[in-house]
């Protein structure tokens, strides 16, 4: 199952490596990432596996979140299917 | 592939913007639950809707999680109780609503839909009694929603009914006075009722549904906002092209949804309603889009035009977007569940008429108003008789959702909390029309040619 992790907040040391960590804690494979930082705000979107996580999916939400709140940046995960229905035809 | 500005733009539309799924509603036929013994019946009720709906709001939970976002509402519409509680000997169809209501609560809906009569033609012993218990069943319950169905285009409109409605209304809201009478926030009375709507007050899984089906409706007023913003002085014809574009990517996730869940709870795919369902929160609302296409305040010269424009771009916009549409797909104009309609009426520039000829143009009709406690049963009737010539003259559905709040007069507010929000208690013209109501008998249906 492919998801997109996405974060936004301001930019500091340590956050691809933050969440790479936590990812790879729970199995899930990172596909592709792109990343902006535009005046001092930082973007970044993940592409991601999921589909062998070793937990579920609402748990591995809500760890990127509370990694979020505790580096002050918005983190979720949505899996793929939502964006592709709402840009794709 | 999705390119980040799409996902960026989805996030933003969801975060920032209020998107979210307005409710999945599960439609549940009760024919197979008659029986003449009421006790049976009720029983019989409750565990199919347990069964059938247990893992509802678990299942919607999960969709939420994964797709990042909200559902708000998840809901039950059964088949009118009139049908199924017929066969039962018993007057007092009270512990119906209570079965109902148990059985909402234990599967963790927010609300259920159903207790409902369709008498566009004429009253049956169970539509009569069960009209009659209304008030008391809303009084006695928390979460169902009762409606009835007093006209159609090819029926006509039965007047007697219609004349009923006016003092159930007035009873209801009498009996749950201490809640600024709540109860009535809870009923709807309709012409052209829809079978398959997935929006309460008024949903109820009609007769010609399959045995259990998911329906869900869409929302997104703040999401069209937004893009009109960017269109700030264009033509309309671009202003209507925009509503187009937003309210097929609003429908796009309904479909989605809808589908996920159907998928996963082995239940048939029913339809989406296309619906701007506004909320009373800030940058939520429905009026917002109507003063944003250039109105100083919805109410103004020009309303109903810029209804009419926004109501069918989004039927355009959002009918490609999914496979089954249906339920009563256009916007909504609930008054207290709308924070610029809220204003727009404190400030006297929204009026009953005005929000009557505003119906005649868009999905639905007089919701949520709330109107002085003193208010004659014969001019709520004569509001719903003029509400229902508008659905079958039209050929569309209209509906009349009033609270004569007890007690409150003009200019004082009432609270119901929630989604049903807030309102101001709007001026009704007193002029009688009593003589009018008490005449009952039928509207003739009209003539479906020679149109002018």
């Amino acid at each position: 199952m492919h998801a997109f992790v996405t974060v936004i907040g301001k930019d500091k040391v340590g956050i691809i490596a933050a969440i790479c960590i936590l990812l790879a804690e729970k199995n899930v494979n990172i596909l592709d990432i792109s990343q902006t930082i535009l005046h001092d705000s930082f973007t970044m979107v993940m592409l991601v596996d999921a589909s062998v996580c070793s937990v579920g999916f609402d748990k591995l939400s809500e760890s990127l979140s509370e990694l979020g709140k505790k580096m002050e940046l918005t983190i979720r995960i949505q899996r793929e299917e939502i964006f592709n229905a709402m840009h794709r035809i | 592939m999705i390119n980040q500005s799409e996902i960026l733009r989805t996030i933003k539309m969801i975060d920032q913007q209020h998107l979210d799924v307005r409710t999945i509603t599960m439609g549940i036929s009760l024919r197979d639950c008659s029986h003449s013994d009421i006790k049976i019946s009720c029983d019989k009720i409750y565990d199919k809707i347990c069964r059938y709906a247990g893992n509802l709001v678990r299942t919607g939970e999960q969709i939420e999680a994964e797709f990042g976002i909200p559902i708000v509402n998840k809901r039950i519409s059964v088949t009118p109780i009139a049908l199924v509680a017929e066969s039962c000997d018993c007057e007092d169809y009270v512990p119906f609503a209570i079965a109902l209501d148990r059985a909402a609560k234990e599967v963790g809906v927010d609300f259920l839909g159903g207790y409902t009569a369709l008498v566009h033609k004429g009253c049956t012993i169970g539509d009569s009694r069960l009209i009659r218990s209304i008030p008391q069943a809303l009084a006695e319950t928390d979460l169902v929603c009762a409606s009835v169905n007093v006209g159609t285009t090819r029926a006509g409109i039965n007047m007697n009914a219609v004349r009923t409605m006016g003092e159930i209304i007035k009873q209801t809201a009498y009996l749950t006075r201490d809640k600024c009478s709540l109860g009535c926030a809870k009923l709807v009375v309709f012409c052209n009722a829809v079978e398959d709507n997935p929006f309460m007050a008024g949903a109820f899984h009609g007769i010609g549904e399959p045995e259990c089906e998911i329906n869900v409706g869409v929302s997104g007023p703040g999401v069209v906002y937004e893009a009109l913003k960017a269109a700030k002085g264009q033509p309309l014809d671009v202003v209507a092209e925009t509503i187009k574009k937003t309210a097929f990517h609003i429908t796009r996730v309904g479909q989605l949804v809808a589908q996920e869940a159907s998928l996963r709870l082995g239940v048939p795919f029913g339809v989406v309603d296309l619906s701007l369902a506004p909320t009373p929160a800030i940058g939520d609302s429905v009026a917002d889009i109507l003063e944003e296409m250039g109105l100083a305040s919805v109410g103004a010269p020009g309303t109903t035009a810029a209804l009419a424009l926004l109501n069918d771009a989004v039927k355009k916009g959002g009918v490609m977007a999914s496979s089954n549409v249906g339920g009563l797909s256009g916007a909504f104009i609930p008054v207290s569940e709308d924070a610029g309609m809220i204003a727009a009426a404190k400030a006297g520039y929204l009026t009953i008429e005005k929000l009557e000829a505003m119906t005649c143009v868009c999905s639905v009709g007089l919701d949520m108003i709330a109107i002085p406690g003193d208010t004659t049963a014969e001019t709520i009737s004569a509001i719903i008789a003029d509400e229902a010539a508008i659905g079958m003259v039209n050929n569309k559905t209209t509906a009349v959702r009033l609270i004569p709040a007890y007690g409150k007069k003009i200019g004082d507010m009432v609270e119901f909390g929630g989604l049903l929000g807030s309102a101001p208690i709007m001026p009704v013209n007193t002029c009688s029309a009593a003589e009018f109501v008490m005449r009952g008998g039928r509207i003739p249906a009209p003539l479906h040619s020679l149109k002018n």
